[in-house]
């Protein structure tokens, strides 16, 4: 059981975030083509949303594979933010003091802004579970546990909150697009041959994600969806 | 041509350093930067001030010795060169050259811009041996290496050991400088049965001198003299995890 001691290293670390980053990236793929469903009607999209916690019926009972999911993703992300806090902080020992004059030479946006990114997205998460998961008074409005449809649209009524999910969508195709190839980097699936081909599909997936991701709240605050 | 001068001095390593401004007249643009130091140096010396200190030695690119951030860039604006390689006509009449160390804690600065770079020496001494039988020279093709796996070993063997990737990354990673030393003895079937063992070993040491971890931005890449392929990366932490999960390095019944 080697593998347990993967989070010595600083390779280990990555490799950690890697592999729960991905964790992450195959459930926010799933959940953008669940919202999409909106789109369909409230029947439908009320159905769904049951549908989840019916999921593996009659073999699993109600909620219980939701509620796997549910501890498989927090772990994951207890992991990702620990390896990533955990290597900021080496990487700020290792250079304590900056560069009076610094340029950068082929560094991109999305990958100088992994941490803060990162961060960003935590508070987005944190607020997103407040306002449509738990219905926490975080916003007016009357939040109803079985109908998820009209608590989605009346959540993005709420122009504020729109705002910071519009935000945290951006923040999220950033952080995707460094970060899955990234991922691919570290766990040395990467050379030059393919780095056209992995960042290419990176890019398309956090475009795909965004788009799709956003265009829910947009269509509620320009009353498509309603 | 005239240039002003930034550069970073500092009396010791346990001294504050700030950078002092100096006007240079006279810069031939066929001197490379080491030659230009040079000259400032003597005019130095001259007025009865202390030269400016910096590491040099076969200044034809091949050593590792030299090396400086300048205006910002490790090894300065031209890409693929070391800083004695760099030659004053990549800059104009007039500009402003900024001169900085590289900055990194497991480098820690010795005077002006020379830094102690023994942490790289330390990380080599980690990987250990490679399996080869001593006495006299086996015979040609009794150990088949392919030509592209030559190639690319030999591509890895080119880095010198500079820092510039230290130096460049923001997170003050060493991971070019060991994925090109574990990479060009793991390529070649000499170094394949500590292969996995190695990565680890270097990698556990690189950890212990306080360099940062990698997060795939490829400035390093970017500044490498020897244009050393992140690609190495990538290989490294392939023989890292794989070495990691069969506890290579680990002797047990």
């Amino acid at each position: 059981m080697y593998v347990m001691t993967l989070h010595r290293s600083s390779i280990g670390k990555k490799i950690i975030m890697a592999v729960t980053g991905l964790i992450w990236v195959g459930f926010v793929l799933l959940h953008m083509y669940g919202n999409l469903k909106v789109f369909l009607g409230p029947e439908y999209f009320n159905a769904y949303a049951e549908g989840l916690r019916t999921l593996g019926a009659p073999i699993f009972g109600h909620t219980h594979l939701l509620y796997v999911a549910r501890l498989v993703l927090t772990v994951a992300l207890v992991l990702h933010v620990w390896s990533a806090y955990s290597l900021t902080q080496q990487a700020h020992h290792a250079r304590p003091s900056n560069y009076i004059v610094r340029q950068k030479v082929q560094a991109n946006r999305a990958s100088l802004s992994m941490r803060w990114g990162g961060v960003v997205i935590l508070i987005f998460l944190i607020y997103h579970l407040m306002h449509l998961t738990w219905g926490l008074p975080v916003a007016p409005g009357v939040f109803v546990q079985a109908d998820a449809y009209h608590n989605l649209v009346n959540g993005f009524h709420f122009i504020p909150a729109t705002i910071l999910y519009l935000l945290g969508v951006i923040a999220l195709s950033f952080h995707l697009y460094h970060g899955v190839f990234s991922a691919f980097q570290t766990l040395g699936l990467n050379n030059q041959n393919t780095e056209t081909s992995i960042k290419g599909a990176a890019l398309a997936l956090s475009l795909v994600i965004s788009i799709g991701f956003a265009v829910v709240p947009l269509s509620v605050v320009a009353g498509i969806v309603r | 041509m005239k240039l002003h001068l930034k550069v970073w001095r500092q009396k010791s390593g346990n001294r504050q350093g700030h950078l002092v401004d100096y006007e240079l007249d006279n810069v031939s643009p066929d001197e490379s930067f080491l030659e230009m130091m040079d000259l400032l140096n003597e005019k130095l010396i001259e007025k009865g001030e202390e030269p400016v200190a910096f590491d040099h030695d076969c200044r034809e690119g091949i050593c590792g010795s030299c090396g400086m951030v300048i205006n910002g860039i490790a090894h300065g604006p031209k890409a693929a060169v070391t800083t004695c390689q760099l030659h004053m006509r990549n800059f104009k009449d007039g500009d402003t050259v900024v001169v900085e160390p590289w900055r990194a804690s497991p480098f820690p600065i010795i005077k002006d811009l020379v830094v102690d770079r023994s942490a790289f020496d330390r990380i080599i001494q980690a990987g250990g041996y490679i399996s080869v039988s001593t006495g006299s020279a086996p015979d040609a093709n009794t150990l088949p290496v392919g030509k592209e796996q030559s190639d690319l070993a030999m591509d890895a063997a080119q880095c010198i050991a500079c820092g510039a990737c230290v130096a460049a990354c923001p997170n003050g990673s060493a991971m070019l400088f060991t994925a090109a030393k574990a990479a060009h003895l793991g390529l070649l079937p000499q170094g394949q049965p500590e292969r996995n063992r190695r990565a680890v070993l270097m990698i556990n040491q690189q950890d212990a001198e306080g360099f940062g971890g990698c997060t795939n931005i490829g400035e390093c890449e970017a500044v490498c003299p020897k244009s050393i392929s992140m690609d190495f990366i990538a290989r490294l932490n392939r023989d890292v995890l794989v070495g990691t999960i069969a506890g290579a390095g680990r002797v047990e019944a």
